[in-house]
């Protein structure tokens, strides 16, 4: 563990600035598909025809605007993760935090060149790996927020420091896996540009489960009238979002699940056990987002709040892992060499009444 | 005498032999009430937009029938590949007008060429979309800009053009491969000219309500088609 490197405050505060700012970005690229302004501007790394960054006012118009944005976003994005690298690599003692650094960068730069190639390939496709692609950034710039903190370097010197039962972290692991899964899912939804698939909640085309039938999508196309995705939906699409809704009760019972476990394990009072519970909040609200944007017919606003949520909820599930990790880890480096050898009786030191809870 | 007649024979022989040709018409229904249009909000909350429609609502146009039931934007043609006089053909307009495509609906040949332009006061994007390996294409045409020309290999229903700046904005357009096909007005009417003889599958294509297909034969006069009405089913 870290406890005998000095946190660096500045450095920390200035992932946590590049995690904000990565977050408003995912903000702003939910914005451009939910407009589906993604190809309004058809040229990159130039915009129509100008440098990006001196692109006349006049032009930031309709999804323009949007799009433009979000590029001149990203570059600013691009900048911070640059300066965190050379910083980690500067300042940070940890050999394998300079290289989580370098990880970023190359992240950054391979998520501008996708979303570049994206424009200029025209290619829907690219849509979605950059979609995925962004999350995964976010998740990889707070973890560096979080290896930075001092919340994290004094995690080995707290004196109530006790392991997390493998039984439980597997657990939130297993969830925090189907959170991404979703949202790998919602990137695939979305990027159809079709609109939505099933436009009715709770139930499904009018049925528990939908007809797919040649003929039955066939009706939905006739009848459906979107003013902006108007794509014929699909079979596929349908089961698509069916899945989605399936996976969405499943984490919800996994969360809810993990914050019963906590409590039951680890105590009320454990931070892990009320950060599992913000994170069954953030399941809430965002399967109520979830509802909404189907019931608000995929209402752009709607649309990219359910983004944003989604991500909060893939970070909460990677930091309550990463925490719970720190945790062990830190344990395992305070132990004395027979404790080491004996697991079972220093597993909870520091706290005996949770003895057992393995 | 003998130089006139010889002249004569000349000029009649000279004379292209013309197969006999025959058009194919017919009526496009709808049968039932059509879906209610949606009016393009976004297109209203646009300040540019908006104001290049000071007294009407536009709406959407996905089912153009008459009182009469008569139905408008079918694509009407004959199953014939390899035809395509396109590269001869005259080309046809495309205009981006009031934020919005006109036509919505229109049909071209392979190769012809399709001319867009920009009417408007603002930039649009030709982004096209094809489900049939025809080349995609996205392109920025400033207000007053150089008209954009479009031509397609592969016959394809459909073939979407839209505008990303504006997203409400879309046209369709068939790429057929002969020149034997037609679009029904808003009198549900179409003829198909000059049909070859021959036995054919005649096929009607509404975006939203699908494929009608029949039988068709053309001897040496017009003949008349009946498909079925369209309707939601």
């Amino acid at each position: 563990m870290s406890a005998n490197i000095k946190a660096n405050r500045p450095l920390h505060w200035f992932a946590v600035l590049t995690a904000v700012a990565t977050f408003l970005l995912l903000g702003l690229g939910g914005l451009v598909t939910s407009h589906e302004a993604g190809m309004s501007v058809p040229d990159w790394p130039t915009s129509y025809g100008y440098n990006m960054f001196a692109l006349p006012i006049e032009f930031w118009k309709g999804g323009a605007f949007f799009e433009h944005t979000h590029r001149l976003l990203a570059s600013a994005i691009g900048l911070l993760t640059t300066i965190l690298a050379i910083w980690l690599w500067w300042k940070d003692s940890r050999r394998w935090m300079k290289w989580l650094g370098v990880a970023a960068f190359l992240g950054v730069v391979a998520q501008g060149v996708l979303g570049g190639l994206r424009v200029d390939l025209i290619n829907a496709q690219l849509g979605i790996f950059h979609g995925i692609l962004a999350q995964a950034f976010f998740v990889l710039v707070c973890a560096i927020a979080l290896f930075t903190s001092r919340f994290w370097l004094e995690l080995a010197a707290r004196p109530k420091t006790f392991p997390i039962p493998r039984g439980l972290r597997s657990h939130v692991l297993f969830v925090t896996i189907l959170v991404f899964l979703q949202l790998v899912l919602g990137a695939t939804m979305r990027h159809q540009h079709a609109g939505l698939s099933i436009s009715d909640f709770p139930l499904a085309h009018g049925k528990i489960w939908p007809d797919t039938s040649d003929a039955a999508v066939a009706r939905y196309n006739a009848e459906r009238f979107e003013v902006l995705s108007e794509n014929p939906i699909t079979a596929f699409q349908i089961i698509l979002q069916m899945v989605h809704r399936i996976i969405a009760l499943l984490i919800f019972l996994g969360v809810a699940a993990a914050a019963g476990l906590a409590v039951k394990r680890l105590g009320q009072k454990d931070s892990l056990t009320k950060l599992a519970f913000c994170w069954l909040a953030l399941i809430i609200i965002q399967i109520g987002l979830g509802i909404e944007t189907i019931w608000s017919n995929k209402a752009a606003d709607i649309a990219t709040a359910h983004v944003l949520v989604g991500a909060l909820s893939l970070v909460t599930g990677v930091l309550w892992c990463l925490i719970a990790f720190g945790r062990n880890v830190a344990t395992v480096c305070d132990r004395r060499p027979e404790e080491r050898r004996s697991p079972g009786a220093a597993a909870i030191s520091g706290n005996p009444a949770l003895a057992g809870n393995k | 005498m003998k130089i006139s007649v010889i002249a004569l024979l000349a000029a009649v022989l000279a004379v292209p032999s013309v197969s006999p040709a025959a058009d194919i018409t017919g009526v496009i229904t709808f049968k039932g009430t059509p879906p209610a249009e949606k009016e393009i909000t976004p297109l209203e909350d646009d300040a540019t937009c908006g104001a290049l429609h000071p007294d009407d609502k536009p709406t959407t146009h996905f089912y153009v029938v008459s009182p009469k039931g008569e139905l408008a934007d079918v694509i009407v043609s004959l199953n014939l590949t390899g035809k395509s006089t396109g590269a001869s053909a005259s080309s046809v307009v495309l205009d981006q007008k009031g934020c919005l495509y006109v036509p919505t609906i229109m049909a071209v040949q392979t190769g012809q060429k399709i001319i867009v332009k920009n009417s408007d006061p603002c930039i649009h994007n030709v982004h096209t979309v094809s489900q049939n390996d025809n080349a995609t294409h996205n392109d920025a045409q400033m207000p007053g800009g150089a008209d954009l020309t479009y031509t397609f290999d592969k016959p394809e229903d459909f073939l979407k053009f839209q505008c990303d700046v504006h997203p409400w904005m879309f046209a369709w357009v068939t790429v057929e491969d002969s020149p034997y096909f037609a679009l029904s007005g808003k009198d549900g009417k179409f003829t198909i000219k000059n049909v070859p003889p021959g036995k054919y599958t005649i096929t009607a294509r509404h975006r939203k309500l699908g494929v009608q297909t029949l039988a068709v034969e053309v001897k040496d006069s017009d003949v008349t088609v009946n498909f079925p009405a369209f309707e939601v089913k």
